[in-house]
Protein backbone atom coordinates (compact mmCIF):
# COMPACT_ATOMS: atom_id res chain seq x y z
CA UNK A 1 0.00 0.00 0.00
CA UNK A 2 1.52 3.23 -1.21
CA UNK A 3 -0.32 6.53 -1.04
CA UNK A 4 -1.32 6.91 -4.28
CA UNK A 5 -3.85 9.48 -4.22
CA UNK A 6 -4.87 12.12 -1.66
CA UNK A 7 -7.72 11.16 0.94
CA UNK A 8 -9.62 14.66 -0.38
CA UNK A 9 -7.80 13.85 -4.63
CA UNK A 10 -6.08 16.95 -4.46
CA UNK A 11 -2.94 16.84 -6.56
CA UNK A 12 0.34 16.38 -4.03
CA UNK A 13 1.58 19.85 -4.29
CA UNK A 14 -1.79 21.63 -4.63
CA UNK A 15 -3.22 23.33 -1.80
CA UNK A 16 -7.16 23.50 -0.16
CA UNK A 17 -9.00 26.42 -1.60
CA UNK A 18 -7.44 29.44 0.34
CA UNK A 19 -8.88 32.08 0.91
CA UNK A 20 -8.61 35.38 2.77
CA UNK A 21 -10.77 38.61 4.24
CA UNK A 22 -9.75 42.14 5.74
CA UNK A 23 -11.61 43.64 8.71
CA UNK A 24 -12.77 40.62 10.65
CA UNK A 25 -13.05 42.17 14.10
CA UNK A 26 -13.92 45.79 13.77
CA UNK A 27 -12.07 46.93 17.26
CA UNK A 28 -8.69 45.55 16.38
CA UNK A 29 -6.05 48.77 14.50
CA UNK A 30 -5.88 45.86 11.89
CA UNK A 31 -7.55 42.05 11.77
CA UNK A 32 -7.54 39.42 9.10
CA UNK A 33 -9.13 35.68 8.37
CA UNK A 34 -6.98 33.44 6.06
CA UNK A 35 -8.30 29.87 5.60
CA UNK A 36 -6.80 26.85 4.17
CA UNK A 37 -10.21 24.36 3.46
CA UNK A 38 -11.62 24.19 6.58
CA UNK A 39 -8.84 25.46 8.74
CA UNK A 40 -9.95 28.65 9.45
CA UNK A 41 -7.52 31.38 11.66
CA UNK A 42 -8.80 34.95 13.07
CA UNK A 43 -6.38 37.24 13.55
CA UNK A 44 -6.57 41.05 15.40
CA UNK A 45 -3.96 43.53 16.10
CA UNK A 46 -3.90 45.70 18.73
CA UNK A 47 -0.77 48.49 18.96
CA UNK A 48 1.65 49.66 18.38
CA UNK A 49 0.63 51.29 22.15
CA UNK A 50 3.19 52.06 25.10
CA UNK A 51 4.10 48.80 27.17
CA UNK A 52 3.15 49.14 30.77
CA UNK A 53 4.85 48.24 33.19
CA UNK A 54 7.92 50.61 32.23
CA UNK A 55 10.42 48.27 32.90
CA UNK A 56 9.43 45.90 30.61
CA UNK A 57 9.67 48.52 27.43
CA UNK A 58 13.30 48.18 25.42
CA UNK A 59 14.41 52.04 24.40
CA UNK A 60 16.28 50.41 21.43
CA UNK A 61 12.82 48.74 19.82
CA UNK A 62 9.32 47.57 19.84
CA UNK A 63 8.14 44.53 21.10
CA UNK A 64 5.92 41.69 19.45
CA UNK A 65 3.84 39.35 21.35
CA UNK A 66 1.92 36.83 19.12
CA UNK A 67 -1.64 34.71 21.83
CA UNK A 68 -2.63 31.84 19.79
CA UNK A 69 -5.50 30.10 20.85
CA UNK A 70 -8.15 27.22 19.75
CA UNK A 71 -11.48 27.34 20.66
CA UNK A 72 -12.68 24.56 22.35
CA UNK A 73 -15.00 23.12 20.18
CA UNK A 74 -12.51 23.73 16.44
CA UNK A 75 -11.59 19.93 17.24
CA UNK A 76 -13.18 16.87 17.79
CA UNK A 77 -12.76 16.27 21.53
CA UNK A 78 -13.24 19.39 22.89
CA UNK A 79 -10.17 21.40 23.62
CA UNK A 80 -9.90 22.58 27.28
CA UNK A 81 -9.89 26.53 27.02
CA UNK A 82 -6.54 28.72 27.92
CA UNK A 83 -3.10 28.49 26.94
CA UNK A 84 -1.43 24.70 26.44
CA UNK A 85 2.10 23.62 25.90
CA UNK A 86 1.43 23.59 22.73
CA UNK A 87 -0.26 26.83 22.02
CA UNK A 88 2.49 28.25 23.90
CA UNK A 89 5.05 26.89 21.31
CA UNK A 90 3.11 27.91 18.90
CA UNK A 91 2.90 31.33 20.05
CA UNK A 92 6.76 31.41 20.53
CA UNK A 93 7.55 30.30 16.77
CA UNK A 94 4.54 32.83 15.04
CA UNK A 95 6.44 35.61 16.64
CA UNK A 96 9.63 34.17 15.03
CA UNK A 97 8.19 33.90 11.70
CA UNK A 98 6.39 37.37 12.15
CA UNK A 99 8.94 39.78 13.87
CA UNK A 100 11.87 39.97 10.92
CA UNK A 101 9.59 42.30 9.06
CA UNK A 102 8.13 44.39 11.35
CA UNK A 103 10.36 47.36 11.97
CA UNK A 104 10.34 47.45 15.61
CA UNK A 105 13.77 49.28 15.47
CA UNK A 106 11.01 52.25 14.64
CA UNK A 107 8.68 51.27 17.59
CA UNK A 108 11.19 51.83 20.69
CA UNK A 109 9.65 51.49 23.97
CA UNK A 110 6.25 49.54 22.57
CA UNK A 111 4.38 46.64 22.29
CA UNK A 112 2.16 45.25 19.49
CA UNK A 113 -0.53 42.43 20.38
CA UNK A 114 -1.52 39.83 17.80
CA UNK A 115 -3.97 37.53 18.30
CA UNK A 116 -4.85 34.29 16.98
CA UNK A 117 -7.68 32.54 17.28
CA UNK A 118 -8.78 29.52 15.81
CA UNK A 119 -12.75 28.35 14.96
CA UNK A 120 -12.35 25.16 13.32
CA UNK A 121 -9.52 23.05 12.82
CA UNK A 122 -8.26 20.69 10.37
CA UNK A 123 -4.45 21.02 10.26
CA UNK A 124 -2.12 23.94 9.17
CA UNK A 125 -3.73 25.91 11.86
CA UNK A 126 -0.19 27.61 12.88
CA UNK A 127 0.31 28.71 8.96
CA UNK A 128 -3.05 29.79 8.60
CA UNK A 129 -2.21 32.07 11.78
CA UNK A 130 0.74 33.15 10.41
CA UNK A 131 -0.75 34.46 7.05
CA UNK A 132 -3.78 36.04 9.15
CA UNK A 133 -1.73 37.48 11.52
CA UNK A 134 0.95 39.27 8.68
CA UNK A 135 -2.00 40.26 6.86
CA UNK A 136 -3.57 41.76 10.01
CA UNK A 137 0.19 43.60 10.66
CA UNK A 138 -0.15 45.41 7.30
CA UNK A 139 -4.22 46.26 7.77
CA UNK A 140 -3.05 47.94 10.90
CA UNK A 141 -0.06 50.22 8.82
CA UNK A 142 2.22 48.54 10.78
CA UNK A 143 5.74 49.60 8.86
CA UNK A 144 6.74 46.24 7.48
CA UNK A 145 9.77 45.27 5.18
CA UNK A 146 8.14 42.47 3.32
CA UNK A 147 5.29 39.99 3.35
CA UNK A 148 4.89 36.17 5.24
CA UNK A 149 3.18 33.40 3.52
CA UNK A 150 3.26 29.88 5.27
CA UNK A 151 1.88 26.72 4.46
CA UNK A 152 2.64 23.35 5.96
CA UNK A 153 4.23 20.49 3.65
CA UNK A 154 5.50 17.15 4.37
CA UNK A 155 5.89 13.77 3.31
CA UNK A 156 3.22 11.09 3.24
CA UNK A 157 4.48 7.84 2.85
CA UNK A 158 6.83 8.76 -0.03
CA UNK A 159 4.73 11.34 -1.67
CA UNK A 160 5.79 15.28 -0.75
CA UNK A 161 2.49 16.69 0.10
CA UNK A 162 1.24 20.13 0.03
CA UNK A 163 -0.95 21.82 2.77
CA UNK A 164 -1.66 18.36 4.81
CA UNK A 165 -5.30 17.64 6.58
CA UNK A 166 -5.55 15.56 9.58
CA UNK A 167 -6.03 12.80 8.08
CA UNK A 168 -2.72 12.51 6.28
CA UNK A 169 -0.71 13.97 9.33
CA UNK A 170 -2.40 10.64 11.35
CA UNK A 171 -1.45 8.54 8.39
CA UNK A 172 0.70 5.82 9.65
CA UNK A 173 1.51 3.06 6.57
CA UNK A 174 4.68 2.88 4.62
CA UNK A 175 6.97 5.66 5.64
CA UNK A 176 4.40 7.36 7.78
CA UNK A 177 3.58 10.94 8.03
CA UNK A 178 6.66 13.67 8.23
CA UNK A 179 5.35 17.32 9.03
CA UNK A 180 6.90 20.74 8.44
CA UNK A 181 5.52 23.90 8.56
CA UNK A 182 7.27 26.68 6.99
CA UNK A 183 7.17 30.63 6.42
CA UNK A 184 8.51 32.01 3.57
CA UNK A 185 9.55 36.28 2.86
CA UNK A 186 7.98 37.27 -0.33
CA UNK A 187 10.81 39.02 -1.24
CA UNK A 188 14.04 37.79 0.08
CA UNK A 189 12.94 34.19 -0.10
CA UNK A 190 14.01 33.63 2.97
CA UNK A 191 12.59 31.35 6.16
CA UNK A 192 11.16 32.57 9.36
CA UNK A 193 9.60 29.31 10.32
CA UNK A 194 10.77 26.02 10.11
CA UNK A 195 9.38 23.03 12.24
CA UNK A 196 9.63 18.96 10.88
CA UNK A 197 7.97 16.18 12.93
CA UNK A 198 8.77 12.34 11.17
CA UNK A 199 11.34 10.91 9.16
CA UNK A 200 12.90 12.52 5.78
CA UNK A 201 15.99 12.00 3.77
CA UNK A 202 17.95 14.86 2.95
CA UNK A 203 17.19 14.94 -0.22
CA UNK A 204 13.37 14.83 0.37
CA UNK A 205 13.67 17.49 2.39
CA UNK A 206 15.17 19.41 -0.26
CA UNK A 207 12.01 18.90 -2.29
CA UNK A 208 9.70 19.67 0.28
CA UNK A 209 11.56 22.81 0.63
CA UNK A 210 10.79 23.94 -2.76
CA UNK A 211 7.43 22.36 -2.67
CA UNK A 212 6.33 25.11 0.26
CA UNK A 213 8.20 27.79 -1.60
CA UNK A 214 5.72 27.28 -4.75
CA UNK A 215 2.46 27.43 -2.43
CA UNK A 216 3.62 30.09 -0.09
CA UNK A 217 4.03 32.25 -3.41
CA UNK A 218 0.59 31.57 -4.51
CA UNK A 219 -0.78 32.62 -0.91
CA UNK A 220 1.23 35.88 -1.07
CA UNK A 221 -0.38 36.74 -4.19
CA UNK A 222 -3.71 36.17 -2.47
CA UNK A 223 -2.95 38.23 0.46
CA UNK A 224 -1.49 41.41 -1.54
CA UNK A 225 -4.94 40.99 -3.79
CA UNK A 226 -7.19 40.64 -0.45
CA UNK A 227 -5.34 43.73 1.08
CA UNK A 228 -5.29 45.89 -2.39
CA UNK A 229 -9.04 45.40 -2.91
CA UNK A 230 -9.97 46.06 1.20
CA UNK A 231 -10.91 49.70 1.23
CA UNK B 1 -10.03 60.15 30.24
CA UNK B 2 -10.91 63.86 29.38
CA UNK B 3 -12.55 62.21 26.53
CA UNK B 4 -14.28 59.37 27.84
CA UNK B 5 -16.22 61.33 30.27
CA UNK B 6 -17.63 63.55 26.82
CA UNK B 7 -19.04 61.04 25.50
CA UNK B 8 -20.54 59.61 29.07
CA UNK B 9 -22.34 62.89 29.06
CA UNK B 10 -23.31 62.76 25.84
CA UNK B 11 -24.90 60.05 25.64
CA UNK B 12 -26.85 60.76 29.24
CA UNK B 13 -28.14 64.01 27.76
CA UNK B 14 -29.31 62.28 24.50
CA UNK B 15 -31.05 59.07 26.39
CA UNK B 16 -32.23 61.28 28.82
CA UNK B 17 -34.70 62.74 25.77
CA UNK B 18 -35.57 59.32 24.57
CA UNK B 19 -33.23 58.46 22.10
CA UNK B 20 -29.20 57.87 21.27
CA UNK B 21 -26.67 59.66 19.88
CA UNK B 22 -27.14 57.75 16.33
CA UNK B 23 -31.01 58.30 16.77
CA UNK B 24 -31.84 54.85 17.70
CA UNK B 25 -34.72 54.47 19.47
CA UNK B 26 -34.47 53.19 23.30
CA UNK B 27 -36.42 49.60 23.07
CA UNK B 28 -34.94 49.50 19.57
CA UNK B 29 -32.61 46.54 19.04
CA UNK B 30 -29.69 46.93 16.63
CA UNK B 31 -29.67 44.63 13.54
CA UNK B 32 -29.32 41.00 14.31
CA UNK B 33 -26.83 38.35 12.20
CA UNK B 34 -26.90 34.82 12.65
CA UNK B 35 -24.45 32.04 10.88
CA UNK B 36 -24.68 28.71 11.61
CA UNK B 37 -22.07 26.03 11.23
CA UNK B 38 -18.80 28.33 12.51
CA UNK B 39 -17.14 24.92 13.22
CA UNK B 40 -17.61 21.48 11.27
CA UNK B 41 -16.16 19.69 14.52
CA UNK B 42 -18.87 21.64 16.80
CA UNK B 43 -21.97 19.38 17.99
CA UNK B 44 -23.44 22.69 16.62
CA UNK B 45 -22.03 26.09 16.48
CA UNK B 46 -23.51 29.65 15.65
CA UNK B 47 -22.13 33.33 15.14
CA UNK B 48 -24.47 35.67 16.50
CA UNK B 49 -24.19 39.19 15.36
CA UNK B 50 -25.28 42.00 17.10
CA UNK B 51 -24.41 45.36 15.22
CA UNK B 52 -20.45 45.43 16.01
CA UNK B 53 -20.68 43.11 18.63
CA UNK B 54 -19.73 39.04 17.81
CA UNK B 55 -20.43 35.97 20.31
CA UNK B 56 -19.71 33.05 18.82
CA UNK B 57 -21.17 29.45 20.18
CA UNK B 58 -20.19 25.81 20.10
CA UNK B 59 -21.46 22.76 21.30
CA UNK B 60 -19.89 19.93 22.43
CA UNK B 61 -20.79 16.78 23.74
CA UNK B 62 -18.61 13.97 26.05
CA UNK B 63 -20.01 10.82 28.11
CA UNK B 64 -19.10 11.52 31.51
CA UNK B 65 -20.47 9.98 35.35
CA UNK B 66 -23.35 11.67 36.72
CA UNK B 67 -23.70 13.80 39.44
CA UNK B 68 -24.31 11.62 42.74
CA UNK B 69 -28.06 13.34 43.27
CA UNK B 70 -28.72 13.11 40.08
CA UNK B 71 -27.78 9.70 38.83
CA UNK B 72 -30.68 9.30 35.93
CA UNK B 73 -29.72 13.37 34.54
CA UNK B 74 -27.08 14.43 31.82
CA UNK B 75 -25.07 17.44 32.71
CA UNK B 76 -24.38 20.66 31.66
CA UNK B 77 -21.50 23.30 31.75
CA UNK B 78 -21.66 26.72 30.22
CA UNK B 79 -18.29 28.78 29.72
CA UNK B 80 -17.03 31.96 28.45
CA UNK B 81 -14.13 33.50 27.01
CA UNK B 82 -13.62 37.09 26.65
CA UNK B 83 -11.28 36.90 24.01
CA UNK B 84 -8.82 39.27 24.06
CA UNK B 85 -8.99 39.22 19.92
CA UNK B 86 -12.34 40.97 20.62
CA UNK B 87 -11.56 44.15 22.89
CA UNK B 88 -8.26 45.56 24.21
CA UNK B 89 -10.05 45.68 27.53
CA UNK B 90 -9.72 42.01 27.28
CA UNK B 91 -6.88 40.00 28.74
CA UNK B 92 -5.46 36.91 29.15
CA UNK B 93 -5.65 34.52 32.28
CA UNK B 94 -8.16 33.14 34.80
CA UNK B 95 -11.45 34.44 33.36
CA UNK B 96 -12.94 37.82 34.55
CA UNK B 97 -15.78 38.46 36.81
CA UNK B 98 -17.38 39.61 33.59
CA UNK B 99 -16.96 35.94 31.73
CA UNK B 100 -17.89 34.01 34.79
CA UNK B 101 -21.35 36.33 35.39
CA UNK B 102 -22.38 36.10 31.67
CA UNK B 103 -21.83 32.29 31.56
CA UNK B 104 -23.90 31.69 34.44
CA UNK B 105 -26.51 33.87 33.55
CA UNK B 106 -26.71 31.86 30.29
CA UNK B 107 -26.75 28.68 32.04
CA UNK B 108 -29.45 29.60 34.39
CA UNK B 109 -31.69 30.11 31.69
CA UNK B 110 -31.47 26.98 29.87
CA UNK B 111 -31.75 25.36 33.18
CA UNK B 112 -34.43 26.45 34.86
CA UNK B 113 -36.87 26.96 31.65
CA UNK B 114 -36.28 22.91 31.28
CA UNK B 115 -35.26 23.83 27.83
CA UNK B 116 -33.10 20.85 27.78
CA UNK B 117 -34.39 17.23 28.81
CA UNK B 118 -31.20 15.99 30.91
CA UNK B 119 -33.35 12.58 31.82
CA UNK B 120 -33.38 11.96 27.84
CA UNK B 121 -29.09 12.74 28.07
CA UNK B 122 -29.02 9.30 30.66
CA UNK B 123 -27.41 5.88 28.94
CA UNK B 124 -26.86 3.87 31.84
CA UNK B 125 -28.42 5.51 35.61
CA UNK B 126 -25.31 6.07 37.93
CA UNK B 127 -22.72 5.21 35.48
CA UNK B 128 -22.85 7.38 32.09
CA UNK B 129 -24.78 10.26 31.38
CA UNK B 130 -24.27 12.84 28.03
CA UNK B 131 -22.33 16.17 29.30
CA UNK B 132 -23.09 19.39 27.18
CA UNK B 133 -20.68 21.70 27.04
CA UNK B 134 -21.69 24.83 25.95
CA UNK B 135 -18.38 27.21 24.79
CA UNK B 136 -19.09 31.42 24.38
CA UNK B 137 -16.23 33.67 22.59
CA UNK B 138 -16.41 36.87 21.64
CA UNK B 139 -14.53 37.95 18.15
CA UNK B 140 -15.93 41.54 18.89
CA UNK B 141 -16.88 43.49 21.65
CA UNK B 142 -19.20 46.19 21.51
CA UNK B 143 -21.48 45.56 24.37
CA UNK B 144 -24.81 43.99 25.24
CA UNK B 145 -22.61 40.43 25.31
CA UNK B 146 -25.16 38.76 27.95
CA UNK B 147 -27.42 39.30 25.11
CA UNK B 148 -25.64 37.90 22.16
CA UNK B 149 -24.42 34.31 24.20
CA UNK B 150 -27.56 33.39 25.48
CA UNK B 151 -29.01 33.50 22.06
CA UNK B 152 -26.15 32.12 20.82
CA UNK B 153 -26.51 29.50 23.08
CA UNK B 154 -30.06 29.03 22.60
CA UNK B 155 -29.33 28.65 18.94
CA UNK B 156 -25.93 26.30 18.68
CA UNK B 157 -28.67 23.95 21.02
CA UNK B 158 -31.19 23.92 18.64
CA UNK B 159 -29.18 23.10 15.74
CA UNK B 160 -27.09 20.72 17.06
CA UNK B 161 -26.64 17.13 16.54
CA UNK B 162 -25.75 14.37 18.79
CA UNK B 163 -21.89 13.01 18.18
CA UNK B 164 -21.44 8.99 17.73
CA UNK B 165 -21.02 6.89 20.46
CA UNK B 166 -19.53 3.77 20.56
CA UNK B 167 -21.02 1.47 23.20
CA UNK B 168 -18.14 -1.26 23.04
CA UNK B 169 -14.90 1.16 23.70
CA UNK B 170 -17.73 3.41 25.86
CA UNK B 171 -16.82 6.44 24.45
CA UNK B 172 -17.13 9.13 21.92
CA UNK B 173 -16.12 8.73 18.62
CA UNK B 174 -15.36 12.75 17.53
CA UNK B 175 -16.26 13.83 14.82
CA UNK B 176 -18.42 11.53 13.57
CA UNK B 177 -22.40 12.83 13.73
CA UNK B 178 -25.31 11.32 14.26
CA UNK B 179 -28.50 12.82 12.60
CA UNK B 180 -30.11 12.75 15.84
CA UNK B 181 -31.02 16.32 17.80
CA UNK B 182 -30.73 17.51 21.10
CA UNK B 183 -33.58 16.29 23.69
CA UNK B 184 -35.19 19.58 24.09
CA UNK B 185 -38.24 21.06 24.74
CA UNK B 186 -38.47 23.73 22.37
CA UNK B 187 -41.69 25.04 23.13
CA UNK B 188 -39.40 26.08 26.13
CA UNK B 189 -36.96 28.14 24.86
CA UNK B 190 -35.97 30.32 26.90
CA UNK B 191 -34.96 33.94 25.70
CA UNK B 192 -33.31 36.77 27.35
CA UNK B 193 -33.13 40.64 27.26
CA UNK B 194 -30.90 42.96 29.22
CA UNK B 195 -32.17 46.00 29.84
CA UNK B 196 -29.92 48.99 31.33
CA UNK B 197 -30.23 52.18 33.01
CA UNK B 198 -29.05 55.74 32.86
CA UNK B 199 -30.39 58.35 34.91
CA UNK B 200 -33.80 57.54 35.24
CA UNK B 201 -34.69 55.84 31.90
CA UNK B 202 -34.21 52.30 30.90
CA UNK B 203 -32.56 51.16 27.20
CA UNK B 204 -32.09 47.77 25.66
CA UNK B 205 -28.71 46.45 23.52
CA UNK B 206 -26.21 48.83 24.50
CA UNK B 207 -23.03 49.79 22.73
CA UNK B 208 -19.88 49.26 24.36
CA UNK B 209 -19.86 53.32 24.93
CA UNK B 210 -23.46 53.13 26.03
CA UNK B 211 -22.87 50.05 28.27
CA UNK B 212 -20.06 52.14 29.89
CA UNK B 213 -21.94 54.94 30.83
CA UNK B 214 -25.02 52.53 32.24
CA UNK B 215 -25.15 52.75 36.05
CA UNK B 216 -27.33 49.43 36.48
CA UNK B 217 -28.57 46.41 34.35
CA UNK B 218 -31.71 43.87 34.97
CA UNK B 219 -31.41 40.61 33.09
CA UNK B 220 -34.93 39.13 32.03
CA UNK B 221 -34.85 35.10 30.84
CA UNK B 222 -38.33 34.12 29.59
CA UNK B 223 -39.96 31.26 28.26
CA UNK B 224 -43.67 30.77 26.99
CA UNK B 225 -44.55 26.78 27.51
CA UNK B 226 -47.39 25.85 25.66
CA UNK B 227 -49.33 25.01 28.82
CA UNK B 228 -48.88 28.44 30.45
CA UNK B 229 -50.57 31.67 28.92
CA UNK B 230 -48.48 33.72 29.33
CA UNK B 231 -44.12 34.13 29.31
CA UNK B 232 -42.68 32.43 32.00
CA UNK B 233 -39.46 34.56 34.08
CA UNK B 234 -37.09 31.68 34.27
CA UNK B 235 -34.01 33.48 35.45
CA UNK B 236 -33.15 37.30 36.45
CA UNK B 237 -30.04 39.15 37.27
CA UNK B 238 -29.44 42.93 38.10
CA UNK B 239 -26.37 44.26 37.77
CA UNK B 240 -24.56 47.63 38.75
CA UNK B 241 -24.99 49.74 41.27
CA UNK B 242 -27.94 51.72 40.40
CA UNK B 243 -31.22 50.74 43.00
CA UNK B 244 -34.31 49.73 40.50
CA UNK B 245 -38.11 50.51 41.95
CA UNK B 246 -40.78 48.05 41.98
CA UNK B 247 -42.94 50.27 39.24
CA UNK B 248 -39.57 50.33 37.50
CA UNK B 249 -38.83 46.66 37.43
CA UNK B 250 -42.42 46.11 36.23
CA UNK B 251 -42.31 48.10 33.43
CA UNK B 252 -39.14 46.20 32.64
CA UNK B 253 -41.08 42.46 33.00
CA UNK B 254 -43.85 43.99 30.61
CA UNK B 255 -41.05 45.23 28.13
CA UNK B 256 -38.96 42.26 28.46
CA UNK B 257 -42.51 40.16 27.29
CA UNK B 258 -42.89 42.57 24.08
CA UNK B 259 -39.52 41.57 23.11
CA UNK B 260 -39.86 37.96 24.06
CA UNK B 261 -42.10 37.71 21.21
CA UNK B 262 -40.47 39.49 18.73
CA UNK B 263 -37.18 38.20 19.29
CA UNK B 264 -39.31 34.30 19.33
CA UNK B 265 -40.32 35.25 15.74
CA UNK B 266 -36.55 35.55 14.99
CA UNK B 267 -35.36 32.62 16.33
CA UNK B 268 -38.54 30.70 14.27
CA UNK B 269 -37.38 32.34 11.72
CA UNK B 270 -33.71 31.48 11.41
CA UNK B 271 -34.31 27.36 12.63
CA UNK B 272 -36.53 27.32 9.83
CA UNK B 273 -34.55 28.56 6.87
CA UNK B 274 -31.70 26.71 8.37
CA UNK B 275 -33.61 23.18 8.24
CA UNK B 276 -34.94 24.25 4.39
CA UNK B 277 -31.32 24.37 4.02
CA UNK B 278 -30.50 21.21 5.50
CA UNK B 279 -33.16 19.59 3.83
CA UNK B 280 -32.14 20.90 0.24
CA UNK B 281 -28.69 20.30 0.84
CA UNK B 282 -29.48 16.53 1.62
CA UNK B 283 -31.81 16.31 -1.48
CA UNK B 284 -29.19 17.82 -3.86
CA UNK B 285 -26.62 15.50 -2.72
CA UNK B 286 -29.59 12.14 -2.77
CA UNK B 287 -30.36 13.22 -6.26
CA UNK B 288 -26.19 13.85 -7.24
CA UNK B 289 -25.99 10.01 -5.66
CA UNK B 290 -28.64 8.89 -7.66
CA UNK B 291 -27.33 10.34 -10.98
CA UNK B 292 -23.95 8.29 -10.24
CA UNK B 293 -25.35 4.95 -9.63
CA UNK B 294 -27.61 5.49 -12.85
CA UNK B 295 -24.51 6.66 -14.81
Amino acid sequence: MTYKERFDKRDFKEMRPIDAKIGVVPNADGSAMFSFGDTIALASVYGPKTLTPKHMQNPEKGILRVHYTMLSFSVGERAKPGASRRSQEISKVTEWALSPVVRLDELPGTVIDIHIVIPQANAGTRCAGINAAAMALAHAGIPMTEMISAVSVGKIDDKICVDLIKEEEDYEEGEGATDMPVAYLSNSGKLTLLQLDGRISTEKFEEALEAGKDACKKIFELQKKVLKEYK
Amino acid sequence: MAGYKVTRKNIMEAISKGKRLNGRGLFEQRPIEIKFGISNKAEGSVSVKFGKTEVVCGIKMDVSEPYPDHEDEGTMITSMELLPLASPEFEYGMPSIEAVEIARIVDRGIRESGFIDFKKLCIKEGEKVWSIFIDLATINDDGNLIDASALAAVLALLIARKPVYDKKKERVSYGEFTDEKLPLNIEKMPLTITFFKIGEKVFIDPTREEENATEGRLTVELSKPESEKSELINAMQKGGESPFSIKEIENIVEEATKMFKKLKVLVDGEIEKFEKEKTEKSEGKKSKRKEKVEE
